[in-house]
């Protein structure tokens, strides 16, 4: 250190603003982060192994009988609809260990530096893609064993795939809000849960709407939940991308543009 | 030749490193910061003496853009914190009074993300990254995780992230908190060496002997107010020479000890709550002899009696009144005794 000088400051090409290049170039560093950090605590990854193993296993067999008559041709019916639920249920843990993640003093030191503004939510929430990708993969693998051939090919189980893992991306933003403007992490857990639990329900997840009462029948028909849950069935049992992949893609694309920028903002505002 | 080479830089820029004027922070009802106007020269190190909760963390975070003021100014080499916060980022390290690192990965992993955050290549980042590692001896615990590192070795660490882009202003909040001696001497040393090569740096102490050991200019911070503001030579000079130490007997001949002291010296003495002490600053120690008689007149028996050179623990003490916990006149008097 002796034998460098500081260049003073005057001496310094400084920009006031972060190029689109930067921003990407920076969140995709801060995922890198987020990466490591899942590979030091292997443990953090217990529920989007476990939940889609367990959950296809129990609601294919409870309910499989009684609303398809057997197993077998339940399978197109609920692996989509597990396969929705599981996902989206895990990006919850994004908002939870974002707020973890912010009471420590490392996020001071993002702030401090000349980087994005986003990069630090951004990378984390694009870190968590791999548990998404983690839950997809076992769900569609538990789906194969017990059974299902998907008719549409593997072409279009990849195409279902990258659209739950998109959306499940886009909805965390909502719960990374959360995580920002939340006190504790459980908080965040126990607001995120009371949002998530009627969406994934009351939709055609597990059930057709169409055995359910008008007035719900009503909701479930609007639920952003079962365009993409019919979106992915589409996909997966005929091959085929319809209005609701649109619907879905459009939808996921409203709450990045909605929840990104006011997420940020509250996050640079809260110190 | 410290000298020399931090006068040369000054004259370079011909600017100011920080300029805070009227600068406030509330907290709900609490005014945290009540309105500090800081000048820092550039190629200096300048303490920010405070007792806990006097605001000082407060006004760093303020200066960082990690927290946006409520009134006020403030830049960094011109730049205002508020509008260019962009810019300002470019120019400080800021090393917290909680190590801002991550605390599940290993320091090289630590410092290899916060090297290409700066827009460092990915072999130019392994470099940085071993060679900052080094010259804060850190390379054997580089791969060890954070978790058993000693609280030296996470400051030392978080010092070392915080000086990747080379930033021409640092800012350490009470860099040194809870080290050892030796620990602490050592991160002195660094804070020295930085300013050696063109830093300029701004640090927040509790410790009066930390800022005489190194700060060129203290601001003394009490209740988000700076109370006074000077060189260490000056602040020490403003309360004499020397200082007078008395303890008595008896508690409640405190008050009337306290006058007689100020009567006949002409200062001003303050008793210290914790010590049942009075200091007062001493210029001739000649005067001793009629205070010792004025005392024995007024029948007041003395517990421990000691001249001293100032410390600034006692211009400390002076300012601020009883140490912690003042009135607002004893401030204003004060901060006009001072300014010199």
């Amino acid at each position: 250190m002796d034998s460098m000088q500081i260049k003073p400051a005057h001496e310094r090409k400084l920009r006031n603003k972060t190029s689109f290049r930067q921003s990407v170039k920076n969140s995709l560093i801060m995922a890198v982060r987020g990466l490591i950090k899942i590979r030091r605590t292997p443990e953090q990854l217990f529920d989007v192994t476990l939940q889609p193993i367990i959950f296809t296993l129990m609601f294919t067999y409870i309910f499989g009988g009684a609303i398809s008559g057997d197993v077998q041709s339940y399978l197109p019916v609920i692996i989509p609809g597990i396969l929705v639920q599981t996902v989206i249920t895990t990006s919850i843990v994004t908002g939870v260990q974002l707020r973890e993640d912010m009471d420590k003093g490392v996020f001071d030191r993002f702030k401090s530096l000349p980087i994005a503004r986003i990069a630090p939510l951004a990378g984390a929430l694009l870190a968590d893609s791999i548990r998404y990708t983690i839950a997809t993969v076992l769900t569609f693998t538990m789906g194969y064993i017990m059974g299902l051939r998907p008719e549409g090919g593997l072409g279009y189980v990849l195409i279902a795939a990258l659209l739950v893992i998109g959306c499940a991306w886009a909805i965390s933003w909502i719960f990374a809000f959360f995580g920002v403007i939340a006190r504790t992490a459980s908080s965040v857990q126990g607001i995120s849960m009371i949002v998530l639990f009627p969406l994934t329900f009351l939709s055609n997840a597990f059930v057709p709407a169409e055995t359910m009462p008008d007035w719900l029948q009503w909701f479930v028909k609007i639920n952003p939940i079962s365009h993409l849950v019919t979106a992915v069935r589409d996909l997966i049992n005929q091959g085929s991308i319809g209005w609701d992949f649109t619907i879905s893609l459009v939808g996921a694309a409203i709450i990045v543009a909605i929840f990104a920028p006011l997420t940020v903002r509250t996050y640079m505002r809260k110190a | 030749m410290q000298n020399n080479n931090r006068k040369n830089i000054a004259k370079g820029s011909g600017e100011w490193a920080v300029e805070a004027k009227g600068v406030v922070k509330t907290f709900g009802e609490n005014r945290a910061v009540d309105g500090v106007d800081l000048k820092v020269p550039t190629g200096s190190i300048y303490g920010v003496l405070g007792p806990n909760g006097a605001g000082k963390t407060t006004v760093i975070r303020m200066l960082a853009t990690l927290l946006r003021p409520d009134a006020g100014s403030a830049s960094i080499f011109g730049h205002d914190v508020v509008k260019e916060p962009h810019i300002v980022r470019q120019l400080i390290g800021v090393t917290g009074q909680y190590a801002s690192v991550d605390e599940s990965l290993s320091a090289t992993e630590n410092l290899i993300i916060f090297s290409r955050l700066l827009g460092l290549g990915k072999a130019e980042a392994k470099n940085k990254a071993a060679a900052l590692l080094e010259e804060f001896s850190l390379t054997e615990a580089a791969k060890r995780p954070l978790k058993h590192f000693s609280g030296g070795m996470r400051r030392r660490l978080d010092l070392a992230a915080s000086l990747i882009s080379q930033p021409p202003l640092i800012f350490l909040d009470e860099p040194t908190t809870g080290l050892d001696p030796r620990t602490r001497n050592q991160m002195w040393d660094t804070i020295r060496r930085l300013v050696k090569s063109g830093s300029t740096v701004l640090l927040t102490t509790q410790y009066l002997q930390e800022a005489d050991e190194l700060a060129d200019r203290v601001a003394v911070i009490d209740h988000g107010r700076v109370v006074a503001e000077g060189t260490v030579n000056e602040l020490k000079a403003s309360i004499g020479n020397s200082s007078l130490h008395l303890g008595v007997q008896h508690s409640r001949q405190m008050e009337e000890a306290r006058r007689i002291i100020e009567r006949v010296l002409n200062v001003r003495a303050a008793v210290s709550t914790e010590g049942g002490k009075i200091t007062a600053p001493m210029a001739d120690v000649d005067r001793m002899t009629d205070l010792l008689i004025a005392l024995r007149e007024s029948d007041i028996q003395l517990a421990e009696l000691s001249v001293q050179k100032p410390s600034l623990d006692e211009v400390f003490l002076t300012i601020t009144g009883q140490g912690a916990g003042t009135s607002e006149e004893s401030n204003n008097k004060s901060e006009k005794a001072v300014e010199v």
